[in-house]
């Protein structure tokens, strides 16, 4: 506890943009074909995924910004370029990083070698070993578990291509468009037939590469009866000196198929964070999204889940903090269409120093669903009362077989409880820590310990500063 | 012997209302106290000023405990002094079990890791002392516990943690016969183990097996008798009404 009380404010996550035009090309503004092909050639695409990208680019072209979340007009779509030509300097060298960012890595107690490879500048040599001995487990399942380049280029091409943005086309919105244009990086999963994964498989020791969580693609297949469980990121902040991230997840889960999608996010908080996250479930199929959204300047984030095939079935459990000069828009979405299909949403936001916090869920059930249930379940916390929290949940149900349920909740931390637990003798902010903890428990009791401690660790260090 | 906790001429209450009106209450060490009086007497407003419960304003007067002005602590440093208060309420934090709570207030307040094998040893006597189901520790706190259990964990938590001295808030109001049996006895190894008590009862059931040093009657935010044991009984014969006529 003691070290954690020495952060000075403003909170260590907090940074500016300091770069110097000197250290960019000088390029026109706005993305150009000539642009896209470089970085497919730099990439070593094949040729369908090239056309596929310039597809997406017309796209891009013709689609409006968003209008109805929070603003990000702060972000320069004229000089986008700049955050996508292959050769811009995207990271330099660890000597460069931040000294907030570094004193960050260091109480949360992250190596060092894993420091520089979150901060996207060195390679992961300690994880690596880690990362082979995974891979062994998994291989032996019949598991695959790579980058995407290599699936692209590799055997797995096709089963790429089958599902390459089949399940969040290009023209689903402007920043689809452009992750379908400009997509580096990431991670492709596909799992046999039956196969039983016990440990997680971690992206974590697979962010080696410079800029990789910029605008990565991931793919996980699951094929039939088969279960894994996949985690995403880690509670160290990501530091990326372009501030735009615009990540793609396809989960494609099948007959009776069972898969775990655990992320927790902690963006610089300069970020504007517009991920799209989407799962499909074939007959028997169950998805769960276990998510932590932490940092960010904006996020935009609703895990989807496409409830096609009959029983199939989707939890989505997620906590959001937003605190001083962030305003987060997160929620979840389920669409039900085949009979007896079930979906459960838990989220919990805390907000705290003149945050935003916005709960957007939609759920639509179809004529098609017949006899489904859906449980929508959000509570949100305000530290003080210059915060703000919104509820905007949305249900459109076209069977009146439906069985739906909803509830909200809004609250704020109380005095009461926070001198009950300071007459035990923890100073005030370790009490609000822990009562915010408790709070979004729902989330770290879903995690593996480590994440779990991690993720806690970070919501001290949130309370405890700005 | 050494007065622990010595208050004069205390005044304080809520926003606009005075509700102690100049108390005067010395209580020495290793020593237990009865605090009793008619609902509304100022009773838990004088238990949660000394713990410094900021909902009440002190308005004048001193309370110096174990040789230090109380007035200038954060209740956090009141506890890490060695103060405790059972409270008559206590609150409910979901997510957070009841175990990593009393870990938490431990290292809170020795400012050192837990030594796990010492720990588990002492939490185990203590359950069974309070005739407490293990299991129980690994629920939320005061999450769904009945109003037995939660006075139970209260005692828990006094056992736990060994303040020098603690305030009881009507810990036995709401209690069946047997409950109310085994929090005395977790309030009397406290005692035996030379910790100071102030009880603060309008009942006199917790008191029954418990040696009383000194009983205070506080009537409108003043202490109006002080007594031995002997003036328990006479209240539980004659009631406040009796002491006012005398």
């Amino acid at each position: 506890m003691s070290d954690i009380k020495e952060v000075k404010e403003p909170s260590i996550y907090d940074f500016r943009d300091e770069e110097r035009d000197e250290d960019f090309y000088k390029v026109d503004a706005g993305l150009t074909e000539d642009i896209i092909r470089e970085i497919s050639k730099e990439k070593h695409d094949p040729e369908w995924m090239l056309e596929f990208r310039l597809n997406a680019l017309k796209v891009y072209k013709e689609m409006e910004i968003p209008d109805w979340g929070p603003p990000i007009d702060g972000l320069d779509l004229n000089n986008i370029v700049t955050y996508v030509k292959p050769k811009t300097k995207m990271v330099g060298s660890w000597d460069e990083v931040p000294a907030d960012i570094k004193n960050a890595f260091e109480k949360l107690g992250i190596p060092q070698a894993e420091r520089e490879a979150l901060a996207g500048v060195g390679a992961q040599y300690d994880s690596e070993i880690v990362y082979h001995n995974v891979k062994k487990e998994v291989e032996d399942q019949g598991v695959v578990y790579t980058d995407m380049e290599s699936a692209i280029t590799g055997k797995y091409e096709q089963m790429v291509k089958d599902h390459f943005m089949k399940l969040v086309p290009v023209n689903d919105h402007k920043f689809a468009a452009l992750h379908g244009a400009v997509w580096s990086g990431g991670s492709f999963v596909y799992a046999p037939p039956g196969a039983k994964v016990e440990i997680p498989l971690q992206s974590y020791f697979r962010l080696n590469a410079p800029g990789a969580g910029q605008f990565e693609h991931t793919l996980i297949i699951v094929d039939e009866g088969a279960d894994v469980h996949f985690i995403e990121g880690c509670s160290a902040p990501k530091y990326n000196i372009a501030n735009l991230h615009a990540g793609c997840v396809e989960l494609f889960v099948g007959k009776n198929a069972h898969l775990r999608y655990s992320t927790i996010e902690n963006w610089s908080k300069n970020m504007y964070n517009l991920n799209t996250k989407r799962a499909i479930c074939e007959e028997g199929g169950t998805i769960e999204w276990i998510s932590g959204s932490f940092g960010s300047h904006v996020s935009y984030l609703y895990p989807t889940s496409v409830l096609k095939g009959d029983h199939s079935h989707s939890e989505f459990t997620g906590v959001t903090f937003a605190g001083a000069g962030q305003n987060l828009d997160t929620g979840a979405k389920v669409i039900h269409i085949g009979k007896h299909t079930s979906s459960f949403i838990d989220t919990k936001s805390i907000t705290k120093s003149g945050g935003i916090n916005t709960y957007r869920s939609s759920v639509e059930i179809r004529p098609t669903a017949l006899y489904s249930k859906a449980s929508v379940n959000c509570g949100s916390l305000m530290i003080d009362s210059e915060s703000r929290s919104d509820t905007v949940p949305a249900m459109d149900i076209r069977t009146d077989t439906a069985d739906v349920g909803h509830e909200a909740k809004i609250g704020r931390i109380s005095d009461d409880a926070v001198f009950y637990m300071m007459s035990r003798g923890m100073s005030e902010a370790a009490a609000k820590a822990m009562i915010v903890s408790g709070f979004a428990s729902p989330v770290s009791k879903e995690l593996p310990l480590e994440y779990a401690a991690e993720m806690n660790n970070l919501i001290k260090l949130e309370m405890e500063t700005g | 012997m050494a007065e622990l906790l010595e208050i004069k001429d205390l005044h304080a209450g809520i926003e606009g209302e005075e509700i102690l009106k100049g108390v005067e209450l010395t209580v020495g060490a290793g020593e237990t106290h009865v605090l009793m009086g008619p609902n509304g007497a100022g009773k838990s407003t004088l238990g949660n000023v000394i713990m410094g419960n900021p909902v009440y304003k002190v308005n004048s007067g001193s309370i110096c405990f174990d040789g230090k002005d109380l007035l200038e602590m954060s209740v956090d440093e009141r506890a890490k002094a060695g103060l405790f208060m059972s409270f008559q309420n206590p609150l409910e934090v979901p997510g957070l079990t009841l175990d990593n709570f009393i870990r938490s207030a431990i290292r809170e307040r020795t400012g050192a890791p837990i030594k796990i094998f010492q720990f588990k040893k002492k939490l185990e006597e203590i359950c069974s002392l309070l005739d407490m189901d293990e299991a129980y520790v690994q629920r939320d706190l005061n999450v769904g516990f009945s109003g037995g259990e939660k006075k139970k964990a209260e005692i828990f938590q006094l056992l736990m943690l060994e303040p020098k001295f603690a305030i009881l808030d009507e810990t036995d109001s709401g209690l069946d016969v047997d409950a109310v049996r085994i929090v005395s006895k977790g309030v009397d190894i406290f005692r035996k183990n030379g910790g100071t008590l102030l009880i603060i009862t309008h009942s006199t059931r917790i008191l029954e097996g418990l040696k009383v040093d000194k009983t205070h009657v506080i009537v409108d935010g003043k202490v109006v008798k002080e007594g031995g044991a002997e003036l328990v009984e006479a209240i539980n014969a004659g009631g406040f009404e009796g002491l006012k006529n005398e």
